[in-house]
């Protein structure tokens, strides 16, 4: 309980350097817009379930006008000022345009950010079923090829099978960033990286850098997309532009909406956690709450991958005996 | 194709002569200039029209994979790079041969290049606007290909690829104008206005007001120098630089610090064997077997083999440390014993054991198995190409299924049209311009550019002696059978 009440004193100083003014100055038409709630059919009875979870939640939420105006609208310019005040994993992205004075100013004038989203899968928790990928799917009326959230099967040291969902890994070092030759992959205020399909040339130089296979590409003109209602966003690329390139988002409206990604919430077996890295909270669709960094400290939850240096946001806990790595080069195709 | 569209008149000396040096200048200067005037003959026309049509096909079904996506090509996310990237990369690459081959060969001062460096250096136009073009099908969404200036992103090795290959593509079309020069003016005095004054017109602009005086020879001459020495170390750095969008990612397979050299020596590799397979067709279809003789096709022929030799060691360095440590090599065993087998020997057959055995044969050092080996170095290096994309492309990085890349008609119809392409855009260029360096050729002499030794020279000697032995300037060009080449005043 003292956790918590700690974890909300932190939200509402996040209030209050956000103003709710912000909300009414939007930066375009739908700075404001909390389209990724209504379209997501979140499954509002699981929400409603836990006491603590809503606590957290509307935590999330608190600052849902605020980060969309950032996220939306300037999300570029603001992602540039954030990335000069940031010490060292973001280095590489500071050569987005603007740089020195201006920058700095853009950085004096915004919040910093309230929330740094991550998250924790624990290994040992997942069967496999792939209802996070349905999820997944379903929210953003993706095809059956393209697996934002895609289940592997992996064996361990002692042969046994077990399961690999692989998100995005929202790396802070994206190897996708800096190869996208137009700057149509950026990184948000709160370490979310995204694409802007109306940037996008669709030369995929991000999927042959990506090292874990995260990125997906529209490659047909003949997927019917329901009629829509608001237009697409970086957030909430739905509906998928021809010719551009796809990935998981984080469901980062949702978590800015105090709801959890999709795959988190369609996970029964509560394997997901969405995470926060700066009020150090963790929850999952079970309505686990954990602090974070002793969630992450307890378990030695690892990173995939870490020899490519690129600074997943995602942590693994593992089962015993799997070695994600290791596990991964030597599975049989 | 009237002889008499020459102004004859314009062949002969200020005594009104023929002599050695005229004679050999009014044959360089009908086989150059002959395609360009005229009616067309019925050949040309045919070929053309069969060219144009498949490159409009090509087009056509680039427009169709525009609508569709690129799904319709073959593409899906486990085979995100493919036949187009090795088309950028293939035509790219051919072309840096035309342009390095005519460019070493200048700064060498080697005297036989003359009748080469025209269709060499035209190749080298043709072709690198061809695969820049590539880069369009490439694309998800060409349409926003503006974007790439406009947006920089220094940190992206396409900005660098886009930087380079304009760079080279301006690069190219100043060396391949530049000899031009003298060749217009003499085009123009040969033709004279009277008969098409539009072209007349167009032909004098391009001659920059040449007259063919010491100062402009000298003036020339540095700039081609300069430019030749520019064009080198700018299409390695092309052709790294291309390297580079495939080895700067982390995938097993493209992440190799051989892949700079390895891009380079490819390019050189099936760039000499284009300008052969052009050669060999041009000098059948526009009649230049006088000039461009079997001594030419030989010496291609082992610089050719040499570059195939080096490309061989570089394809060995590529495979085997990965291969023998094991660490990262499922990309390596599906090369040489897997799913990309065939395609990999395909390329140890014919492009490398096939030609430099036809090389090393006597028997087949001749103009038709030169011409047969660089037809095999081509197809087998874009073949090759495709080995070096694909595989690590479709290995599963996590674990899982190999990916599959499936050629469609959309595919083969775009590649097939960028081939087409060299010949169309070649005939078309040649109609208008000389297929000959004339100025290059006159400045060399007959002796600089024909070969001395052979018997078939001795042939042509016997029949016009004179072309031997007189000489008008008063210099000694030739003293008749055997002359050593070094004696001939460049």
């Amino acid at each position: 309980m003292r956790k918590l009440s700690k974890s909300k004193q932190q939200a509402s100083g996040g209030l209050d350097l956000i103003p709710a003014e912000s909300c009414a100055i939007p930066a375009d038409g739908q700075a404001c817009s909390i389209m990724p709630a209504v379209l997501a059919d979140e499954p509002a009875g699981s929400v409603e379930k836990d006491l603590s979870r809503r606590r957290f939640l509307g935590m999330f939420g608190a600052v849902a006008g605020a980060t969309a105006v950032l996220g939306t609208g300037v999300e570029l310019l603001s992602y540039r000022a954030y990335a000069q005040g940031l010490p060292k994993t973001n280095n590489w992205t500071g050569n987005s345009g603007m740089t020195g004075s201006g920058a700095a100013d853009m950085a004096s004038t915004q919040a910093p950010p309230t929330h740094q989203w991550a998250m924790v899968i624990d290994l040992s928790m997942c069967n496999g079923c792939g209802s996070c990928t349905a999820a997944c799917q379903k929210a953003h009326y993706l095809t059956p090829d393209q697996t934002w959230m895609k289940v592997f099967e992996l064996t361990d040291t002692t042969g046994q099978t077990y399961h690999l969902p692989r998100p995005c890994m929202q790396c802070e070092n994206p190897p996708c960033l800096h190869v996208c030759p137009v700057h149509a992959t950026f990184r948000q205020e709160q370490g979310v990286v995204l694409v802007n399909q109306d940037r996008c040339i669709g030369c995929r130089m991000c999927m042959a850098a990506c090292p874990y296979e995260a990125r997906y590409f529209n490659w047909n003109s003949d997927v019917k997309y329901p009629p829509i209602p608001v237009e697409a966003t970086p957030e909430f690329p739905v509906p998928q532009r021809l010719g551009t390139v796809g990935k998981c988002t984080f469901c980062v409206g949702n978590l800015n909406h105090g709801l959890l990604s999709e795959c988190a919430a369609g996970c029964q077996m509560g394997a997901i956690y969405n995470g926060d890295l700066k009020t150090d909270v963790a929850v999952n669709s079970a309505g686990t709450t954990v602090k974070l960094s002793k969630f992450l400290d307890d378990n030695n939850a690892v990173t995939f991958k870490p020899e490519q240096n690129t600074h997943p946001r995602v942590w693994y806990i593992l089962g015993h005996g799997q070695n994600l790595n290791a596990d991964a080069s030597t599975a049989k195709s | 194709m009237k002889e008499t569209d020459i102004n004859e008149s314009a062949l002969l000396n200020e005594n009104g002569q023929r002599d050695a040096e005229q004679a050999w200048a009014a044959d360089v200067r009908r086989a150059a200039i002959r395609p360009t005037i005229g009616r067309a003959s019925v050949a040309w026309k045919l070929s053309v029209t069969v060219l144009g049509l498949v490159v409009l096909a090509g087009l056509g079904a680039w427009i169709y994979q525009f609508k569709r996506g690129l799904g319709a090509a073959g593409y899906n996310d486990q085979a995100f790079w493919a036949v187009y990237i090795v088309d950028v990369v293939t035509f790219i690459g051919v072309s840096y041969g035309g342009a390095v081959i005519s460019a070493i060969l200048r700064l060498t001062g080697q005297s036989w290049r003359a009748p080469l460096t025209r269709l060499a250096e035209g190749t080298a136009l043709v072709t690198v606007l061809i695969g820049a073009l590539f880069i369009f099908p490439h694309l998800g969404r060409p349409e926003r290909f503006w974007e790439i200036p406009i947006y920089v992103n220094t940190s992206s090795p396409l900005f660098w690829d886009f930087m380079a290959i304009s760079t080279y593509v301006l690069a190219t079309v100043i060396f391949f104008y530049l000899p031009l020069v003298p060749d217009m003016a003499i085009v123009n005095k040969t033709l004279g206005r009277a008969d098409r004054p539009a072209r007349f017109r167009i032909y004098k602009a391009l001659s920059l007001k040449w007259m063919g005086n010491e100062r402009q020879r000298r003036l020339l001459h540095s700039v081609l120098t300069l430019i030749s020495l520019i064009i080198i170390p700018l299409a390695v750095s092309v052709h790294s630089v291309l390297s580079w969008a495939f080895a700067t990612t982390s995938r097993p397979g493209w992440m190799e610090s051989v892949f700079p050299p390895y891009f380079v020596i490819a390019a050189l590799y099936s760039g000499t064997a284009l300008v052969i397979v052009v050669a060999s067709a041009f000098r059948k279809g526009y009649r230049l077997e006088r000039f461009i003789t079997k001594r030419h096709f030989v010496r291609l022929g082992y610089i050719m083999a040499a570059l195939g030799l080096v490309y061989a060691y570089l394809t060995i360095a590529d495979l085997l440390s990965e291969g023998y440590t094991g660490i990262t090599s499922g990309w390596i065993r599906q090369t040489i014993a897997g799913r990309y087998a065939i395609p990999f020997w395909f390329y140890v057959v014919f492009g490398e054991v096939l030609p430099i055995a036809l090389v090393a044969v006597k028997k087949t050092r001749n103009i038709k198995g030169m011409t047969v080996a660089s037809v095999g170095v081509v197809i087998a290096l874009w073949v090759k190409r495709i080995v070096i994309v694909l595989p690590p492309v479709t290995q599963p990085l996590i674990g899982g299924f190999w990916g599959t890349y499936h050629f469609t008609w959309v595919s083969i119809t775009i590649t097939v049209a960028g081939v087409a392409a060299i010949p169309f855009g070649l005939m078309l260029l040649f109609r208008f311009l000389p297929v000959l360096s004339i100025d290059e050729m006159e400045e060399m002499g007959e002796l600089g550019s024909v070969e001395q030794v052979s018997k078939e020279t001795l042939a042509v000697q016997k029949q016009a002696p004179a072309y031997a032995y007189a000489n008008g300037n008063g210099h000694v060009n030739g003293n008749g059978v055997g002359m050593p080449e070094k004696e001939v005043q460049l």
